[in-house]
């Protein structure tokens, strides 16, 4: 089993439309939406749910009104705006990070610590392959720990179906949940762009892989808004040892795709279309090669 | 007035929005850049003098004269930061959340803190400007003390704008819990509806005042209105898909050297905004 992990650092690359495009062209994938703060996968592969699981993640704290004389040691002692700056003091669930600070050193035990409701995780069966997603609750902390989470149980499930094929739609960004997403996978997949901030984001992906000592490779989505600038980050990443795979040009029919909720590569006279396919057939010739 | 730019779904324009509304507001003004995981929003300056100032975390360290295994500080830990071994207590720094709490339990004062780098943040001024450009260090996972690094910069006495993390959890949260009034920049696409509502659903919950701009408005359906109208929802600004827009900022031009005609818009949301912060506060 191989596993593809599609990351662009900047949103709005195009990462989950061709994530999608990449799950119908495979045979026998297992797909894991890992992009949980924007999960738009489903909205192109309609999966159905066979499966729900609530997660839970971490502590919040709680304070007990009764025993509380209001002293405030608590509010002086949490580096995490987790407090109400004035009395009475309550815990503010967006700014409390679970760190148990509060709770051992109230004088009064008035604070207890409660597992967190993150959300629901699903395992269901979408028109490209059995597929794992979720929905996190509104402001609930993304941490590495739930892209894990999937990806182990992607694994477990590409495993068992014997798929050769595990795809990955990655988080954005490049902190805690990228990490987590990116270490062990078998290859990198850069959705980036020929826009200056494309480019700096690619950039500071490829010095992150570097860091982890990960094999990537680079598409350039919408490449021709700006030819010149596409031929600068190909350079860029190919001094770094970071080939490109594929160039998928402009196509209004990838928004018309997305309205019809399907991804684009059913659009038989679509010009992005056909440059996913080519994309395809050479990432599964590097990826078959042993 | 603090007016932060987000969007939920990432590639929406946030960052050329939040560039061109500085430029349009021809009043001092602090831009913020928040998305210290990938900041973007100098790119769109010129290089000019900038200041550095490199931003730090207090991790604990331990002293092994005063240690004695005790092990209290590794069962305190939340997140299993601290390792604490027959004959040595371990950090692993990328776990720990710097919440001191280790530091205060150590029956033998045996942690103290040492300051460790995270990153830093860059200061321009472009005339009437200045920008805060906060950058994380790549192989760092935790940006929100980063974030609120960047938001000690700011002033009362001046706009400030802040461009936001994307998506919906804690380092979007960590930008926007404080400002007056939240403009999300969205798509009429579906995955800019979905990624709206969520992000609509948790501006609402830290109680404030949402607005929408939409870029790229003629490219998708009719959706994001008819939601904006149910959910009571004023549309700022609507901006047409033009490919010369693109290609400017493909290039690091700016919305406003593509389309200097904007500018008297961009100053009316701006006015519109401010009229949403003083409805808040009666
Ligand atoms: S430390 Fe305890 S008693 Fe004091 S304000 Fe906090 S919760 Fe109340
Ligand atoms: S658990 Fe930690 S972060 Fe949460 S309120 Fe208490 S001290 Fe603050
Ligand atoms: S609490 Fe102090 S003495 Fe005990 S293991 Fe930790 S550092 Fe050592
Ligand atoms: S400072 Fe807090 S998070 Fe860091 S090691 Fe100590 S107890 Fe753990």
């Amino acid at each position: 089993m191989k596993e593809l992990i599609v990351i662009s650092g900047k949103g709005g690359t195009g990462k989950t439309s061709l994530t999608a495009c990449l799950a119908t062209l495979a045979e026998q994938c297992v797909i894991a939406d890992c992009d949980v703060d924007a999960a738009n996968l489903h909205l192109l592969l309609s999966p159905r749910v066979h499966h729900r699981t609530p997660f839970v993640s971490g502590e919040m704290a709680v304070i007990d009104e009764t025993r509380c004389n209001q002293c405030g040691h608590c509010q002086q002692l949490c580096r995490f705006e987790g407090i109400s700056p004035t009395p009475p003091y309550t815990i503010l669930p967006s700014g409390c990070e679970g760190c148990r600070v509060c709770a051992h050193f109230c004088p009064q035990q008035a604070i207890s610590m409660v597992p967190r409701q993150c959300g629901e995780w699903y395992r269901s069966v979408s028109s490209a392959g059995p597929m794992i997603h979720a929905r996190i609750n509104v402001g609930a902390e993304n941490s590495g720990k739930l892209v894990s989470l999937f990806r182990q149980q992607a694994r477990q499930l590409a495993e068992e179906q014997q798929s050769p094929w595990l795809l990955v739609d990655g988080p954005p960004g490049l902190g805690c949940p990228v990490i987590a997403s990116v270490t062990g996978a078998d290859a990198v997949l850069i959705v980036t762009e020929p826009t200056l901030a494309g480019q700096h984001d690619m950039v500071r992906i490829i010095d992150l892989l570097e860091h982890f000592s990960m094999t990537g490779y680079i598409c350039i989505n919408r490449w021709d808004i700006n030819p010149e600038m596409t031929r600068t980050i190909r350079q860029i990443a190919e001094q770094r040892g970071v080939s490109c795979v594929g160039l998928i040009p402009f196509d209004r029919q990838v928004v018309s795709a997305q309205l019809k909720a399907r991804p684009v590569i059913d659009q038989p006279d679509s010009i992005a279309a056909m440059a996913i396919k080519d994309l395809w057939d050479n990432v599964h010739a590097i990826l078959s090669t042993p | 007035m603090k007016l932060a730019i987000a969007s939920g779904k990432g590639g929406t324009g946030k960052t050329t929005l939040t560039v061109a509304l500085a430029q349009a507001a021809q009043a001092p003004v602090q831009l913020l850049d928040c998305d210290v995981e990938e900041p973007n929003s100098h790119l769109f300056f010129t290089k000019g003098d900038s200041k550095r100032d490199v931003v730090t975390v207090a991790v604990p360290h331990i002293d092994p004269q005063r240690c004695t295994h005790c092990g209290l500080c590794g069962d305190f830990c939340a997140y299993n930061a601290l390792a604490c071994l027959p004959t040595e207590t371990i950090l692993f720094e990328g776990l720990c959340h710097s919440c001191g709490g280790c530091m205060r339990l150590c029956p033998h004062q045996a942690i103290s803190e040492r300051q460790q780098r995270i990153g830093y943040i860059d200061q321009w001024r472009h005339g009437q400007i200045d920008l805060f450009s906060g950058v994380l260090d790549v192989g760092q996972a935790m940006s929100p003390p980063l974030i609120r690094a960047v938001k000690r910069h700011q002033q009362a006495d001046k706009l400030i704008l802040l461009d936001c993390p994307p998506g919906t959890s804690c380092p979007l949260t960590t930008t926007i819990h404080d400002a007056d009034v939240v403009i999300l920049v969205t798509e009429p696409t579906p995955f800019g509806l979905h990624d709206l509502q969520i992000a609509v659903e948790t501006v609402r919950q830290l109680n404030r005042p949402v607005a929408v701009i939409i870029n790229r408005s003629d490219l998708g359906d009719q959706s994001i209105h008819d939601y904006c109208r149910s959910k009571k929802i004023p549309i700022l600004l609507q901006i047409p898909f033009e490919k010369r827009i693109a290609v400017a900022y493909s290039r690091g031009d700016g919305l406003l050297d593509a389309l200097p005609g904007l500018q008297p818009q961009l100053a009316l949301v701006l006015n519109q905004a401010r009229k949403l912060y003083r409805e808040n506060l009666t």
